[in-house]
């Protein structure tokens, strides 16, 4: 039950994108179009999932254990830097028409701030590996609703007629403001939820 | 001479906030006030100034190869010791940044500067580029959060300009982030379009 509060809580109440502000770069970049959008969501759940294990692990068995915990930044970009390239050449070879749909997507993902952000904050909430998962599952998914929904509205945008200094990325911006607007409104859902389900 | 004109290009011409459009997370998340802001561009000011010193002075000696890795490397290692400052001396700053503090690493000015500047220059120009970004930067987060604090408590570095029953409460909420700066983006753009 723990888990599908966490989940629902990390989609819609804490959105990564729209409350928390991380991987804005991905969000206004990449939100042309609706495709694109799913093409980049999806090489971020994927890569997202495994940096957290992979930062969990190398964080639980080798900085704590040997006193290095002062690394973790310059640790976990490296490891995240190197596993985006291992899943490029491994994308290649096993399936390449993944490769095809992600592939664009997978070199930038490397300086999105969500996927360092995640990595970090897993260790810092002190979950367990598979909250840590959970976690990172459902972070992705709100990353890919946010950005699916923000694309649509800009494919709509683009038919409309903008005040001309406004053109461009400021009425993006506009936009997904009132975005964050609606967002909102899930406030305290994650409370009521909590006391439903009897946790805390 | 032409060093300051590295500067004010930072500052100005090419402000990263408002027209190169780099680093917007810790632009969005930590302007809920102007002095976060101003603390927020500063600590990234100092990280950008001092890799760009070190990129410049190594970059006769790492391999075309490896360079993006090296410069993360040497980035990850100021923003590891600006932590640990920060931790000992501004621990209650340091917890209101939170997260942001490490992700300066994957600030896209950063590797931008040190890629597109500090790898091609010497030291001195790199070390004036440092601070006009910098500079730029922190100017373009504290205008922010001002207008942010402004709008949304009445207040400016915490002086009451008018009193907090006129403040709109969603202007320092997630929303009055994007808006706020769309809004200050468009403002930009006119007054380019002016001069």
């Amino acid at each position: 039950m723990e888990y599908l509060l966490i989940f629902i809580t990390a989609i819609f109440v804490n959105n990564i994108v729209l409350s928390q502000f991380l991987g804005i770069c991905p969000f206004l970049g990449v939100s042309k179009k609706i495709e694109t959008a799913i093409g980049m969501s999806a090489a971020v759940a994927f890569v997202l999932v495994l940096a957290t294990i992979v930062t969990y692990l190398l964080q639980k068995f080798v900085l704590d254990a040997f006193g290095l915990a002062y690394l973790q930044t310059i640790a976990f970009i490296l490891v995240i830097a190197a596993l985006v390239q291992m899943v490029e050449i491994i994308l290649k070879k096993v399936s390449p028409a993944l490769y095809q749909a992600l592939g664009v997507f997978l070199p930038l993902i490397t300086t999105n701030c969500c996927i360092l952000g995640v990595t970090i904050l897993v260790i810092q909430n002190d979950y367990d590996l598979l909250t840590g998962v959970v976690f990172a599952f459902a972070t992705a998914l709100g990353f890919g609703l946010a950005l699916v929904l923000f694309a649509g509205l800009r494919e709509q945008l683009e038919m409309s007629d903008v005040p001309k200094g406004m053109t461009g990325m400021s009425i993006a911006l506009v936009t997904a403001g009132l975005l964050a607007m609606a967002f909102m409104g899930f406030s305290g859902v994650d409370k009521g939820l909590a006391s439903a389900l009897g946790i805390g | 001479m032409n060093n300051f004109k590295v500067l004010f290009n930072g500052i100005v011409k090419e402000n990263p906030t408002f027209v190169l459009l780099l680093g917007m997370c810790p632009t969005l998340g930590t302007t809920s006030s102007a002095i976060n802001g101003m603390s927020m561009g500063l600590a990234t000011m100092f990280v950008l100034l001092c890799s760009n010193i070190v990129v410049s002075l190594i970059k006769n000696i790492v391999p075309d190869m490896v360079r993006i890795p090296v410069f993360v490397v040497v980035i990850a290692s100021f923003v590891t010791i600006l932590q640990m400052v920060m931790q000992a001396y501004l621990p209650a700053l340091y917890q209101q940044l939170g997260l942001f503090i490490p992700l300066i690493v994957v600030n896209c000015i950063l590797l931008g500067r040190a890629e597109a500047f500090a790898a091609k220059n010497n030291v001195l120009p790199s070390m004036m580029d440092g601070i006009g970004m910098g500079l730029g930067f922190t100017l373009a987060l504290t205008l922010l959060g001002a207008v942010r604090e402004l709008l949304g408590t009445g207040k400016v570095f915490n002086l009451t300009l008018w009193g907090e029953n006129y403040g709109m409460l969603v202007f320092v909420l997630a929303p009055g982030a994007f808006i706020v700066l769309g809004y200050l983006i468009a403002a930009v753009n006119k007054m380019k379009k002016a001069s």
